[in-house]
C-alpha cells in the first residue's frame, strides 16, 4: 500500500491507531500499515501540521517522539477510524464466512464471533453479492491425515509418508520436512521439502495413504521456497513435451481442468489445444481414458503409442469376454 | 497525492467533523488552510469539487444542508456518528481468523478492500498479527476478466449480457442475466441470477463467458430475491450424485497402483500368460471410473459390471481405430 491514493486513508487511520497504542515503536506501526518507517515518519510530520480551525499550537494534532517510539498527545477530534465501506466489509466478511466451512483452517466458533462483531461495528446489513465456498471435500481418512500433518507442523517435526504419485501411478515412501498446508481448488495439499526429490513438493492430502510423525525436527533447507500457486499448480518446465489435441465437446472439460495453451475454437464446439506433459505414461493414461473424445494431432510417436496400447488392451479384453 | 493536497484534505475532514453548523463553501475557503491559495473563484470551486468527490469515494459521509431558512447556499458537515467505526474488540482467536481472512484474497478488486478493512480495525485498537504462521493457507483468485464487470453489475443492480459457451451440447449463445451475485465454489467462479430468456434462475461459469460483459438497461433495477442462498444454488448445481457400485477387476501384477490403493484383493488369476490379481473396488462415480480404468490399457480388465466393461472397451476401441 504505497500508492498515492492510499495515503489519505492511511493518514485518517494513523491518529486513532496511535491513540490506541501510546509509545509504539515506529517500525512496528510502519509494518502494520505496510509502509517503510521513513514513509511513516513523513506521514506523521504531515499530520503534525494539521488540526482544528484556529490552527494555533493548541489546535494542531500533537505528536511526541521519544527515541524510536511515537505517542499522540492531542488528536484534534480524530479518535476513531472511519467506518468500513461496503466493499471493505464485503471483502472481509465474505472471506471469513468462506473459512467457516473449511475443515482444519481455523476455529469455526472464533470465525462466527468475529463475523458478528464486525457486522455490529460496521453497521451494514446489505447482501454482499459475493460468496465464496472453498468446498473442501474431505473423506474421513483424509481428515485423519490432515490432523497428523498439522500436528507435525505445529511441533516442527519431520514426516514419513506413503504417497501415491498420480503422474507416475506409483506408491512411494518418502521422508519430508513439512512447510505448510494449503487449499487449492477445493483440495488440501501439504507443501514440504522432499528429501528424496531434494526439492519442494506439493502432496495432495487425499493421496497420502499413510503418515507418521518422526522424532526428528523438520529441517527444510533455507533455500526451500514456497510454491507460487497464483497461476495454478502446474508448472511449465523446459524438459516437458507438448501434444496438440482436438477435444470433442464432451472432452472440453480437459481444457478447464489441465493447463492448456493456444486454445483454438473449431466448428461443432470442438477445441484444439496444446498441452504440456512431463510424463508420457501420464498422458497415455489420460488419453486412453478419453477414448474417442480426443484426437491427437502431434507428436506422431504419441499417436502410435496410444494405438498400440489400445489395440493390446482390446485384444486382451476379447480373451476374458470370450 | 501532493503533500499540500493531503494536508488540505485532512484539515477539511477535521474541520467538518468539529462543526455542528453546516459550513458553506465560502466559509470553508476562508477557514481551511490551502484553499486560500486559489487564484480565482473558479479555481477554488474546481478544487473543492474534486476534494468532495475524493472524500465521498473513501466512504466519508459528507452531509449537505442549510442551518436556517436564511441561508442562501448549501453547507457541509460530517456527522461523527456516521463517520466513526463502532466499538469493536476482538479476542485473539477472532483476530487470528481476521488475519487469515485478509490473506484469502488474491484479487485486484478484493485484496485492497480487505486490507483497507484491516487498517481500520487496527486503527480501532484491534491487534491483528498478520505474520502469524497459519496451519492452512488458501487463496481465492479472481483472474477471469468477467469478474470485475459482473461484480460491479451486481453491486449496481444492473442487468448484463454476455456470450456463453455451453460445452455439451456445444453452443455459443448470448445470455441476458439479472445478476444476484458472484460465487466462488471450489476455486471456480460463477455468476448467479435471473436468466431473462429462460425466465428462471441460472448459474454460469465465468471461465465459459466469451468476450465482454455488457451492461443492459439502468442500474438499480435488479432485485435479488430475499430467500436465495447463492452458495447453495451453485453447490447444488455442481454436485454429481454418487451412485455406488462394486466392480471386479483383473489387474496385472505390479500394475495399477492408483486402483490398488482403493481396492481389496480377492484372488489371483493368470490372463494372457500374465499373472495378476482380482480386485474388488467400490466406485462412487461409475461414469468417470470408465475413463480412469481405460487409462490403464491392457494392465486392467473389467470383469464386472458389464456396463462398465462395455464403456471401457468402447473407449479403447475408439483409440485403437484412430478416433474421428
Amino acid at each position: 500500500m504505497t500508492g498515492s491514493q492510499e495515503r489519505l486513508p492511511r493518514l485518517l487511520a494513523l491518529v486513532p491507531y496511535l491513540i490506541a497504542r501510546p509509545g509504539i515503536p515506529i517500525d512496528e506501526a510502519a509494518a502494520d500499515f505496510g509502509v517503510t518507517p521513513k514513509q511513516l515518519r513523513k506521514d506523521l510530520e504531515l499530520l503534525w501540521m494539521c488540526g482544528l480551525p484556529g490552527y494555533g499550537p493548541g489546535d494542531l494534532i500533537d505528536i511526541s517522539f521519544e527515541e524510536d517510539t511515537v505517542t499522540v498527545t492531542f488528536d484534534a477530534g480524530m479518535r476513531r477510524p472511519l467506518r468500513l465501506t461496503g466493499a471493505e466489509a464485503t471483502a472481509l466478511l465474505v472471506a471469513l464466512r468462506a473459512l467457516v466451512d473449511t475443515p482444519g483452517v481455523a476455529d469455526a466458533d472464533a470465525i462466527r464471533r468475529a463475523v458478528a462483531k464486525i457486522e455490529a461495528a460496521a453497521g451494514q446489513a446489505q447482501p454482499a453479492g459475493v460468496a465464496v465456498g472453498l468446498g473442501v471435500r474431505e473423506a474421513a481418512e483424509t481428515a485423519r491425515v490432515r490432523e497428523v500433518v498439522q500436528s507435525a507442523l505445529r511441533a516442527g517435526r519431520a514426516l514419513r509418508i506413503t504417497y501415491y504419485t498420480a503422474s507416475k501411478d506409483e506408491i512411494t515412501e518418502r521422508t519430508v520436512d513439512p512447510m505448510r498446508v494449503l487449499i487449492v481448488e477445493g483440495r488440501g495439499y501439504l507443501e514440504a521439502w522432499c528429501r528424496r526429490a531434494e526439492a519442494v513438493r506439493l502432496f495432495r492430502l487425499d493421496r497420502i495413504d499413510d503418515v507418521d510423525v518422526l522424532d526428528e525436527a523438520a529441517a527444510p533447507p533455507p533455500y526451500a521456497e514456497p510454491t507460487d500457486t497464483s497461476t495454478g499448480l502446474f508448472r511449465a518446465a523446459p524438459d516437458q513435451r507438448v501434444a496438440r489435441l482436438v477435444l470433442e465437446p464432451d472432452a472440453r472439460w480437459v481444457s478447464e481442468y489441465y493447463p492448456v495453451e493456444d486454445v483454438e475454437e473449431l466448428d461443432g464446439g470442438r477445441l484444439r489445444v496444446v498441452m504440456r506433459y512431463a510424463d508420457t505414461s501420464w498422458i497415455v493414461r489420460l488419453l486412453l481414458g478419453l477414448g474417442g473424445e480426443v484426437r491427437v494431432e502431434e507428436p506422431a510417436d504419441l499417436v502410435m503409442l496410444l494405438r498400440e496400447r489400445a489395440a493390446a488392451a482390446v485384444r486382451r479384453i476379447a480373451l476374458v469376454s470370450g | 497525492m501532493s503533500v499540500a493536497r493531503a494536508e488540505r484534505l485532512v484539515n477539511l475532514v477535521l474541520c467538518l467533523l468539529s462543526t455542528r453548523q453546516y459550513l458553506s463553501a465560502d466559509r470553508i475557503r476562508g477557514i481551511v488552510p490551502g484553499y486560500g491559495d486559489a487564484p480565482t473563484d473558479d479555481a477554488f470551486f474546481r478544487t473543492f469539487e474534486r476534494d468532495k468527490t475524493e472524500l465521498r469515494e473513501l466512504g466519508i459521509p459528507l452531509e449537505v444542508g442549510r442551518n436556517s431558512m436564511f441561508d442562501t447556499v448549501d453547507g457541509y458537515r460530517i456527522a461523527r456518528r456516521d463517520y466513526e467505526l463502532g466499538a469493536i474488540d476482538l479476542e485473539p482467536d477472532e483476530a487470528a481468523a481476521v488475519a487469515l481472512a485478509v490473506r484469502l484474497w488474491d484479487s485486484p478488486e478484493l485484496t485492497g478492500a480487505a486490507h483497507g478493512a484491516l487498517l481500520k480495525l487496527r486503527a480501532a485498537g484491534v491487534d491483528v498479527d498478520q505474520a502469524a504462521p497459519t496451519v492452512v493457507e488458501s487463496k481465492v483468485r479472481t483472474s477471469e476478466p468477467a469478474f470485475g464487470p459482473l461484480l460491479a453489475a451486481v453491486q449496481a443492480g444492473q442487468a448484463v449480457s454476455f456470450g456463453y459457451r455451453r460445452p455439451s451440447p456445444a453452443e455459443l449463445r448470448e445470455r441476458v442475466l439479472e445478476p444476484w451475485g458472484v460465487v466462488s465454489w471450489r476455486g471456480r467462479w460463477y455468476v448467479v441470477g435471473h436468466d431473462r430468456d429462460r425466465d428462471a434462475p441460472r448459474c454460469f461459469r465465468l471461465s465459459r463467458i466469451v468476450g465482454e460483459v455488457r451492461k443492459v438497461g439502468k442500474p438499480g433495477v435488479v432485485r435479488r430475491p430475499e430467500n436465495v442462498d447463492l452458495m447453495r444454488f451453485v453447490a447444488s448445481t455442481d454436485r454429481e450424485q454418487p451412485r455406488s457400485a462394486t466392480a471386479t477387476l483383473w489387474v496385472a501384477a505390479g500394475r495399477g497402483a492408483g486402483l490398488r490403493r482403493r481396492a481389496k484383493v480377492v484372488g489371483e488369476r493368470v490372463v494372457d500368460g500374465v499373472p495378476g490379481d482380482l480386485l474388488e473396488l467400490e466406485l462412487n462415480y461409475p461414469d468417470t471410473a470408465a475413463g480412469w480404468i481405460a487409462g490403464y490399457g491392457a494392465d486392467v480388465l473389467v470383469l464386472e459390471p458389464d456396463v462398465l466393461a462395455k464403456s471401457v472397451r468402447e473407449r479403447l476401441v475408439a483409440v485403437a481405430e484412430g478416433a474421428s
